[in-house]
């Protein structure tokens, strides 16, 4: 019997997956109804508009201090979105973890509500929440907290299984009382990493918070959908400048608190 | 003398107090963050007591009015599809250019630009890139496809640089002893190397861009189910028509994680 050998084989396989995949990619083209064409005649376009109406201008300058004033309000939210509902997520986290789970059905509970949570996207939990508390920021705020909560509930757990699973049984070995296994051995040891996570919750949310400004009206979102409507460019380029600085800020200080922390 | 001696158990090195200071912070900006929240008159009390009733009409009575069954779930696949497209195209793109921003592959100066250049392109969030592009392409699938593209582009260029990175550098300095050019280390050793780490960046950025594409349909006219759930929060007012779309989203969504989940397992073994 002739067999291919392993080079051949391995060059077939690759070949099906690109021919596979460039099938799957037409198929989606047709389907969406996406212009190619449109789409590569667009990119110049769009260069060439920017160049010439999307910059900041000597009166988008004077709306300077009204756009940082919303940018503070979404960066507000997003940290205390971010903060709460990674001490909640926290709480849970610990009762749903092997090492400290205190029941086996409150874990698959805490987990299947997690993943409900986290699995309907930031902006339609925006749109769904409009229903209760309308275009306030309390509708924004709620909507980070539940997809923050969702995310941090399963990373949270999977790192106390990780991190704290051999003192958690040497503390048990000793005798000691739930409360104190979780006080002296959980806590101590998953805080670094729960700091950095609220870290990279805080960066998403804010970028997810300028699109949930958008739907309900609040923050930086707002400031860009009404400059942009209203057709000032020049305006509405300021506020990308200015998120893009404060999203860059973040970031920088995040890292280096994590480098310092872990 | 034994009097004298204590055992600092945790002492205090910078880790420690930058740990805490951090931790300090956030508390106290959360705090401050409450008095910032524009209110506009919504009694919060009032929401929060609606939130019960409202969860139970999306979720346990949904049902369809303004458009049918097999319209939802054909602007679901139109959203899933949106996703999909801007994944593989972000991917062309990031992985010719990631070749270029990795350290062990080109010079420096080049590495340096490229990355400064993704760090600016993925600052900007998606759904402004969309309406940057929708002003010359008109609001529609080609803005989003476009913006969300620049997106992805800008996230795979940096993940993928990285897990170039990561591949042991014996390998590349071997190859280059023995003579192989730059185009026969990429293809022989960096590739084939690397090409599980590719495969879950891009399967996990296909998830967020999933989700990204329910967004510009709510905010920036990409059609799909997202549109259909904006127009049922904002037009319609039907929280019974959004429980059914929330339970659309959410099967595909719930299906697409387990299947990273299963794909990273069958990695570790």
């Amino acid at each position: 019997m002739h067999t291919l050998d392993f080079f051949t084989k391995k060059r077939l396989s690759f070949g099906l997956f690109v021919v596979v995949l460039l099938g799957l990619t037409y198929v989606t083209i047709i389907f969406t109804e996406y212009n190619v064409a449109k789409g590569f005649t667009s990119i110049p376009k769009a260069i060439r508009w920017a160049t010439t109406n999307f910059y900041p201008d000597a009166a988008s300058l004077k709306k300077l201090p009204s756009i940082l004033l919303k940018l503070r309000d979404t960066v507000m939210m997003s940290v205390a979105s971010a903060t709460i509902a990674s001490a909640c997520a926290f709480f849970v986290a610990i009762f749903g973890a092997q090492t400290t789970r205190i029941n086996v059905w409150f874990s698959v509970f805490a987990r299947g509500i997690a993943t409900i949570f986290r699995n309907i996207d930031v902006s339609a939990w925006a749109l769904i929440l409009l229903f209760s508390f309308g275009q306030s920021s309390f509708t924004g705020y709620f909507a980070l907290f539940f997809v923050t909560f969702g995310f941090m509930v399963r990373v949270l757990i999977e790192t106390i299984d990780e991190v704290s699973t051999d003192s958690v049984e040497a503390l048990r070995a000793t005798g000691a009382s739930y409360f104190a296994i979780i006080a002296q051995s959980v806590v101590p040891s998953c805080l670094p990493q729960l700091v950095s996570w609220v870290l990279f919750m805080i960066e998403t949310n804010i970028r997810s918070a300028t699109l949930v400004g958008i739907l309900t009206g609040t923050g930086i979102g707002y400031s860009f959908d009404i400059y942009y409507k209203s057709l000032n460019y020049h305006a509405a380029s300021l506020v990308i400048i200015v998120i893009v600085i404060s999203v860059l800020a973040i970031e920088a200080v995040s890292n280096w608190i994590r480098r310092a922390v872990l | 003398m034994q009097a004298n001696t204590t055992i600092i158990v945790r002492p205090w090195n910078a880790a420690t107090v930058i740990l805490r200071t951090t931790i300090m912070s956030l508390i106290i900006i959360t705090g401050y963050a409450f008095t910032t929240f524009n209110t506009r008159d919504v009694d919060f009390w009032a929401g929060v007591d609606m939130l019960g009733s409202n969860f139970s009409a999306l979720l346990l009575t949904p049902y369809l009015k303004n458009i049918t069954f097999d319209v939802m779930i054909r602007n679901l696949f139109i959203t899933i599809g949106l996703g999909f497209l801007t994944t593989i195209f972000g991917a062309a793109i990031a992985l010719g250019l990631a070749l270029l921003a990795a350290q062990n592959l080109a010079p420096r100066w080049l590495t340096v630009i490229i990355k400064g250049l993704t760090a600016f392109v993925r600052a900007v969030p998606t759904v402004l890139w969309v309406l940057i592009f929708a002003v010359s392409a008109g609001l529609g699938s080609v803005a989003a496809v476009l913006g969300m593209t620049f997106h992805s582009a800008g996230y795979l260029i940096k993940a993928y640089a990285e897990s170039f990175e990561e591949i042991d550098n014996g390998t590349i300095e071997a190859l280059k002893a023995s003579g192989a050019n730059w185009w026969q280390i990429v293809f022989q050793a960096v590739l084939p190397s690397s090409a599980t780490a590719l495969l879950s960046w891009t399967f996990l950025r296909f998830e967020i861009n999933f989700s990204t594409a329910i967004a510009m349909g709510a905010a920036a006219g990409a059609g799909g189910i997202g549109y259909d759930m904006f127009m049922a929060s904002g037009f319609y007012l039907n929280l019974h028509e959004m429980g059914a779309f929330t339970y659309a989203v959410l099967a595909f969504a719930v299906v697409l994680e387990a299947g990273a989940t299963r794909y990273k397992a069958s990695l570790r073994k």
